[in-house]
Parts: C-alpha cells; structure tokens; sequence
C-alpha cells in the first residue's frame, strides 16, 4: 500500500518535471505489479522481522559521510533547468530538431527509445527477458501446475467479483490503445506490456490462479516471453538483410519515415510482449507458491 | 555560497536526501526483504536525479505540436523508462531469490544465515540443527 503511494508520488513528480512518459511507467508498475509481487514474497517467508541486534550508529556515520561526499560534488554541477547544462548540448537538439523530418512521429520519446537508441532499447529487453528466465528457473521447480487443487480465492466477495468483470475488458482495450498509440502520445510497448499484464494479475487474484491458467496457459506466456525478443531483433534483422544497419528500418517501407514507422511499431510490439509475459509468468511464478487461502481467512 | 547558487542545486540535495534514505536501509537492516526495499528507494532516487537534469526550465514534455516550443531533453527520459521496467524485473528476481533462500534456510534474517552457513562449513555443533541443507 504505502509503496503504491510512494510510486505515486514519484509520479506525480515526473510529470512535473515534463517526463510523461516516464510518469506513466512508473503509475502503471506501482499501481499493482511491484506491490502484490512484495506482498507474495513477505507471505512466504516472514510477516515479521526479528528483533534487530546490530549497531546502529556505524551505518548511520557511514550514511552521512556519503551523503557528505555526493553534496560537495553536487557544488560544481549545472544549475536545475539549465538549458545551457552539458546535458542539454550534446545529442539532445539533434533528437529534438531531426525527429520530424527522418522519422516523422510526435512523440521524440518513442523516436530515440525505438529507432535512435534502439539497440540500446534490445539490451534492455533482453535483460527482462533473462532476469524473467531466471525468476522461473528459481521458482517453477515447485510449481504445481494443474494439479486438481482449485483455489478458490474471494468466492464470497460478489462486489469484487462483478467490479473485476467490468473493469477487465476497458483495461485490455487501453492496454491496446497504449501499445499502438505510443507514437502520438505518452505510451508505448514497456507501458502497454504491463498494463495488459495487469489485467491477468487482477483476475487470477480474485478469481483464483487455476481460473487464469486456463484462460491463459503457462506455457503460452513462456511462449510470448521468447517471440517478443525475437519479434524485436528479427525486424533489425530484416534490415540488415535489405542492406542497411542493423535496426535502421528505413528500407522496410516505401519511404524512409514509412519504414521508420512499419519498424517502430514492430519493435514495440516486440518489447509489449516480453514485458507482458514476463510480468505474468513471474506472477504465475510467485503465486504458485502460495498455499491456497480459504475465505474464513479474509 | 549565495542563495540563488543554493536554490539552483536544491534538487540534487533533496535527491542525495532520498538515495542516502536508501543506503540507510539497506546497511542497517538484516531482513533480506527490507534490503530490497531499501534498492528500491535508491533506485526511484536514481530515476529522479536522471530525470531532473533532462528539465529545462520553460520546457515542456518532449512531444511535437508543430509549433516551435523549448522541450525538455527527451534522453533522459528514454533510459529511465527502460530502467523502470528493468528494475521491476530485477526486483522480482531479487525476491525469487529470497524465497528460495527461505526455503533452503528457514530464514530471511542475514545473521541466521550466517550462522547457518558457518555451522554447515566448521562442523559447530552447537548450531548445527538450523543448517537444512
């Protein structure tokens, strides 16, 4: 709860500071996703930390000496808002001046995530896509898949149950409108990723993990974590193929910008659905430990 | 130093403020859950210091109109998105690791599983009996 809040804020505080974009991401990871996976993990292992014996004041002093040192180098760094900061000089104006007229999409955020820096954006992808790989590595030795248990979780809770009903179809629909408008607008494949996983994580919390699997297998979404890390580097290299750099999809269309476009969408598609299914298989990952919660407990 | 060199750099303070919140957390607590916790608060304030110096002052959200205004710097924006994503990937891979960290120790507090690991090693018999393994 309170880290939804904290979440929020920072949000609040990013759109302040004009990163939509970034705002938006991080609304939509802390409105669920990193809150209910913390709660799984704290019920597995302790509700409670045990009573704490080690010194406080050495990490403390250490603290502060640290936080010492960052302000003195602080001394020397460009003023906040500073148009004239190195920051601001470097490749930024070239993002700003060139993006309508070689890639011709308002949104410069996506332009550089997809297209500029899209290599960049791959590593980041594939890093999902493993430490995804490695959450199932540690946990899905003990899954227990299909295994005649039904969990029926919050049977009783009639206003949850037919809220969640409602609520389900609008999320998947904006999921969608996220994903495709991105190139206009604050959006784009990491949010919509997460957002449609979002969807999943609500129903199978109030209708039961097993209720989920059979809507959507486990097996499928492993599916979906591979093809999107394909999806991304087989549209580089389909470019490659046709004679120019590795992920400049110029050549994929009739002309530059309308290859620049058929490649970003793509590639978005791509990173929309690693995200999504490594969201849903680590969630898939975590509650399959749980114990079955009866309703007396709620 | 003068006032307005002060006010020019506040957000760097508060964020410094915010990262050594962070840090506190994570030196001072034996619980493997709170450590991740406190990465978390560092992380956010890592995102926040990126993020600031992309603000230029009169800006507005890098997303073109077709009329000539100032944008803040688009870069910033493009690698702590991605880095959000990441670390929420990061931080379910940290905590998968604490389950099974659980269930191979029966414990989330580093002391009892330093404890652990050094009666496994030296043979202590003392302490033998919580080392599962």
């Amino acid at each position: 709860m309170l880290s939804g809040v904290f979440s929020f804020v920072s949000a609040t505080l990013l759109v302040h500071l004009d990163a939509v974009d970034v705002a938006f991401t991080e609304a939509a990871v802390g409105a669920g996703i990193s809150t209910v996976l913390m709660l799984s993990t704290l019920s597995l292992t302790a509700r409670h930390e045990s009573l704490n014996r080690r010194p406080r004041a050495l990490p403390l002093i250490v603290v502060f000496l640290t936080g010492l040192a960052l302000v003195y180098g602080t001394l020397d760094m460009p003023h906040f808002g500073d148009p004239s900061a190195p920051v601001q000089t470097h490749v930024a104006p070239k993002y700003i001046n060139d993006t309508a007229t070689e890639i011709g999409m308002p949104n410069i955020v996506t332009a550089v995530l997809a297209s500029y820096r899209g290599f960049d954006t791959l590593g980041e992808v594939t890093v999902i896509f493993t430490a995804g790989i490695a959450v199932l590595l540690l946990l899905a030795g003990t899954i227990r898949e299909n295994d005649g248990i039904r969990i029926t979780a919050m049977e009783h809770h009639l206003v949850l149950r037919v809220v969640t009903k409602v609520l389900i179809g609008p999320i998947l629909l904006f999921g969608l409108y996220v994903q495709f408008h991105g190139d206009f607008g604050p959006g784009g494949g990491f949010q919509a990723g997460i957002i449609f996983a979002t969807a999943f994580i609500i129903y199978a919390l109030v209708f039961g993990l097993e209720t989920a699997r059979s809507a959507l297998p486990g097996r499928a979404v492993r599916r979906f974590l591979a093809t999107g890390v394909l999806l991304y580097s087989g549209t580089g290299l389909v470019s490659f193929l046709f004679g120019n750099n590795y992920l400049d999809y110029s050549v994929l269309g009739s002309t530059a910008q309308a290859g620049q476009h058929i490649g970003i969408i793509l590639v978005e598609f791509g990173v929309g659905m690693t995200v999504f299914a490594v969201i849903v298989s680590t969630y898939y990952a975590f509650a399959g430990q749980n114990p079955p919660i009866s309703d007396e407990e709620w | 130093m003068s006032l307005e060199n002060a006010a020019g750099l506040i957000n760097y303070w508060l964020i410094i403020l915010l990262m050594m919140i962070g840090f506190y957390i994570v030196v001072s607590r034996g619980n493997l859950v709170k450590k991740i916790v406190g990465l978390n608060v560092f992380q956010t304030s890592v995102f926040l210091l990126y993020i600031s110096m992309g603000k230029v002052s009169g800006g507005t959200a890098p997303i073109l109109t077709g009329k000539p205004e100032v944008f803040s710097n688009p870069l910033p924006h493009v690698l702590i998105l991605t880095a959000i994503v990441v670390g929420v990937a990061t931080t379910a891979l940290g905590l998968a690791l604490i389950v099974r960290i659980k269930y191979a120790y029966g414990s989330i507090e580093e002391d009892e599983i330093q404890k652990a690991d050094d009666a496994a090693e030296f043979g202590d018999e003392s302490n033998a009996g919580t080392a599962q393994k």
